[in-house]
Parts: C-alpha cells; sequence; structure tokens
C-alpha cells in the first residue's frame, strides 16, 4: 500500500531535490487535471442526462453530441467581465470561491482509486474527508454574506443551516461503518470488504446507513430536493447571485467535484470502492470480475451513484425550510443514533453474512 | 509510515490559491472593463434595495447552530470509539450508551421546548 506521498517523502529524507520537486509537481497536477476532468464530465453528463429525462436531446451544436459544450461554456465564463458590486466586503468576497475550491481539491487528493493509486493515503482519511466537507460550509456562508445582498444572505443563512443539519446525520452513518471496518483509513475499509459490501453485508444496518448517507450526501451537496441554497424560484440564485464569470465558475466547479467526492466516499464505504463484485462461490465469474481493474469499478460505482444523485433530481420536489429541518432532526438523527448503537451490536457479535 | 501521507495538505493549499487568484489576475487582462453605476448595484431585479442586509435575523439559525455544536462533539467523542469498538468490548459499549443517552435526552428536551420547529 505505498502511495503517491510515501514515495515522495522518501526521495525527501534521501535529499533528491530535483526528483522531489518533480514528483511533487506531478501530485498537483495529477489532482487538478482530475478536478477539471470531473467537472468537465459532469456537468456535461448533467445536462444530457436532465435532457434525456424530460425527453429533450439537450446540448448538441459544439462538438459530437454536444461533448465540447462545457469547454465553450467555460471559455466564455472565463472571458466576461469581472464585477464586484460596491456594497460587498472586496476581502471576504473574493475569498469565498477560494475556500470552497481549496476544500473540493483537499478531498480529492485523499479517494484512493485503486490499492497503490492513491495521493495520499491517510491512517485517518474518513475523518479527514468529512472535516474538509464540514469545513465547505465556509465558503458558502462568507460568499453569501461578503455579497451584501437580502437573496445571497438568506440563501447562506438557508445552506448553513442544512449544511450543519445534514452533517450530523451524514457522520453518524460513516461511523457505523466505521464501528464494523474498525478503520478510518479508505483502504482498508475497502479491503474490510472482500467477503461482501457493507451495504448487504451487515444485515439491514448497512442499508440503512447507505440509505441515511445518500440522503443527507444529497442535502451536503445542496441537489434539488434539498437545493434550499439556491431555490431559483425564491433567491434568484441563492449564495451566489452577486458572483459572476470566473468567481461564479469556481463555485460551480466545486460543486460538481464535491458531487463526485460525496459519491465517491458512498461508493468507497458501502460498494466496496476498487473490489470486484463477487458472488458467493461462482469461481469462474469472480475470476472474470477480477480480470476488470480497479480504478474502473471505482469509477464505475462512483459513476452509479452519480446517476442517482442526478435521478433524484427529476423526480423530487424540492422541500421546504421547516420540513427540511424537520426530517432531519426529527427523523434522521435518532434514526442515525439507533442505527450506530445496532450496527456496535452487530461488530461485537459478528453477525456479518459471509464471515 | 503514515506521516508521510499529510505532505500534500499545504501544496495543495497553495494550489488552490494559485488556481483561484492566478486565474483572476491573468484574465484581467483579456476581460473587458467598462465599469457602470448600474453594474456596480446590488441586484435585486431592477429594484433598489431598502435598508442594510447586515441586520439582525431569524434567532432559529442560531438555534440549530447551538445543537449542531452539540451533536457535532458528540461525533467528535464517538469516532475514537468507533474505530476500537472491538477491542473495548461491551464495557465501551455501555459506557459510550450512557453518553449517548445523556445527549439524547438533551435533544428530547429541545424537541419537547419546540426548539426543532422552524419559526
Amino acid at each position: 500500500m505505498k502511495s503517491l506521498s510515501f514515495y515522495i517523502h522518501n526521495l525527501y529524507q534521501n535529499q533528491q531535490w530535483l526528483d522531489f520537486i518533480l514528483y511533487l509537481g506531478l501530485g498537483l497536477i495529477l489532482t487538478l487535471s482530475l478536478m477539471s476532468v470531473v467537472a468537465l464530465v459532469l456537468v456535461y453528463a448533467e445536462r444530457k442526462i436532465a435532457a434525456h429525462f424530460q425527453c429533450r436531446l439537450g446540448p448538441m451544436r459544439v462538438g459530437w453530441h454536444g461533448t465540447l459544450q462545457t469547454v465553450a461554456d467555460a471559455l466564455k465564463l472565463l472571458l466576461k467581465e469581472d464585477l464586484i458590486p460596491k456594497a460587498a466586503d472586496r476581502f471576504l468576497f473574493a475569498l469565498a470561491p477560494f475556500l470552497t475550491v481549496m476544500a473540493a481539491l483537499l478531498s480529492l487528493s485523499v479517494l484512493p482509486f485503486s490499492l497503490s493509486a492513491t495521493l495520499s493515503n491517510m491512517n485517518i482519511g474518513l475523518l479527514f474527508l468529512s472535516a474538509i466537507s464540514g469545513y465547505g460550509v465556509l465558503g458558502i456562508l462568507i460568499g453569501g454574506w461578503a455579497s451584501n445582498n437580502k437573496w445571497s444572505l438568506l440563501g447562506a443563512m438557508r445552506a448553513g443551516a442544512q449544511l450543519i443539519s445534514y452533517e450530523l446525520s451524514m457522520t453518524l452513518s460513516l461511523l457505523s461503518i466505521v464501528v464494523l471496518s474498525g478503520s478510518l483509513n479508505l483502504n482498508e475499509i475497502i479491503a474490510s470488504q472482500a467477503q461482501g459490501w457493507w451495504i448487504w453485508r451487515a444485515h439491514l444496518v448497512g442499508f440503512i446507513s447507505f440509505v441515511i448517507y445518500i440522503i443527507s450526501s444529497t442535502a451536503e451537496t445542496n441537489r434539488t430536493p434539498f437545493d434550499m441554497a439556491e431555490g431559483e424560484s425564491e433567491l434568484t440564485a441563492g449564495f451566489h447571485t452577486e458572483y459572476s464569470g470566473m468567481r461564479f465558475a469556481f463555485f460551480f466547479l466545486s460543486e460538481y467535484v464535491n458531487l463526485f467526492i460525496v459519491s465517491a466516499i458512498g461508493s468507497i464505504l458501502f460498494l466496496g470502492g476498487w473490489m470486484p463484485l463477487h458472488i458467493g462461490e461462482w469461481e469462474s465469474f469472480n475470476a472474470l470480475m477480477d480480470f476488470v481493474p480497479g480504478p474502473i469499478w471505482f469509477l464505475l460505482k462512483t459513476g452509479a451513484l452519480i446517476f442517482l444523485s442526478m435521478w433524484f433530481r427529476w423526480t423530487f420536489p424540492r422541500l421546504r425550510v421547516d420540513q427540511l429541518m424537520r426530517f432531519e432532526w426529527k427523523f434522521l438523527l435518532p434514526l442515525g443514533l439507533i442505527n450506530l448503537f445496532l450496527s456496535s451490536i452487530i461488530a461485537l457479535g459478528g453477525f456479518y453474512f459471509f464471515p | 509510515m503514515f506521516q508521510s501521507e499529510y505532505l500534500f495538505i499545504l501544496p495543495i493549499i497553495g494550489l488552490a490559491f494559485l488556481l483561484v487568484f492566478g486565474t483572476l489576475f491573468v484574465f484581467k487582462w483579456v476581460t473587458p472593463k467598462k465599469p457602470s453605476v448600474t453594474k456596480s448595484q446590488t441586484y435585486e431585479c431592477g429594484e433598489t434595495t431598502i435598508g442594510p442586509t447586515w441586520i439582525r435575523f431569524n434567532v432559529g439559525y442560531y438555534l440549530f447552530g447551538l445543537l449542531f455544536l452539540i451533536f457535532d462533539i458528540e461525533a467528535a467523542f464517538l469516532i475514537p470509539w468507533a474505530v476500537i469498538t472491538r477491542e473495548v468490548g461491551l464495557l465501551g459499549l455501555v459506557e459510550i450508551g450512557i453518553f449517548i443517552f445523556i445527549l439524547t435526552v438533551g435533544l428530547a428536551y429541545a424537541w419537547k421546548k419546540g426548539a426543532l420547529e422552524w419559526v
């Protein structure tokens, strides 16, 4: 289990400075390109999938079936005039997109794409991820407050209340998997699912925490049944009403990167990450599945969860603020606590399927 | 072995800084600049904003923030236990059960007092 950071640290200790700088730069470029590719692909996928859900074609003009549409949009946003409203707090206004992008990039750097293809294989990977995702709220709150616009402020406050509330049930559902697998390291959590993925291996507990995770992660990424932060029919554009051009593009970018990260965490914890699909004693089937490399499994599972999230968007109507808070505090949080208790009983008694 | 894994945090913060402010800095020379009074006004669908924005607002947000703080610290205490659930065994489960029970009483109190109602 050697990650890229491990090699780089070795180079540092052997004082091979040129190689050290080269590999450090390589890691940074990898993260940056991963971020941009994820954003480009997801924005295109969202538009296409949304279009086909509504029996439209979606973007068709730029490139083959509109594949270059996102590139064209990004170019357009880059060339827009950089506006800062006169009433805004200039320093915080500029700081907010930076905080949001930073949170997205930091979370990307710890995801394990396969056993060795990880940038940092932290022993507290899951804690780090949840800490960074909690920190992403700051960007939204600061951006909304600094705009000095009533809609921005309302959107930001709603987003803050929603994000901190759903973070609790998200943490509880993550914790029940930590209890079952006994580690915070993402690679070890995946390795503990060799006999079966946690979504079905731990009876109903794994499935319940999967459902809690999916609901709260949709709320964490401000996606449609929970998009109180933007609510375009009520708040124009929510916390980024005053942002335009490139500054808006950074918020947009990190929104899609966050969607990827949240789905990736879901696939790591509940669907076995880079672990291939195995069915009991079917030796030949299992051997065939082993043939597919880990990163492909990881991306397939993540893609399935992303598709689920996009499906939600065109299925459920938006909730009201009071319904949203009631659902979290009076239903999801007690359920999460009970689920955590049950999962610790399962872990202590060893009542797994496929032990 | 694991100490080396935190190597990337600082460079990535630098990268994010470079990405956001570098792009804005570079494209400053390309983008048009035609400032006007109307453009730099606060956007409110054509209306002029009435009164200041940075005023006192609904206390509900504060209440939920306070409740969140309690339960987030609870989660912070649960994480070390969750990692070693098997090692500390039944005794640990009972102890953490008492801890969660006390917090649940607090939640029930907030529920009964109506702090969980959005006003």
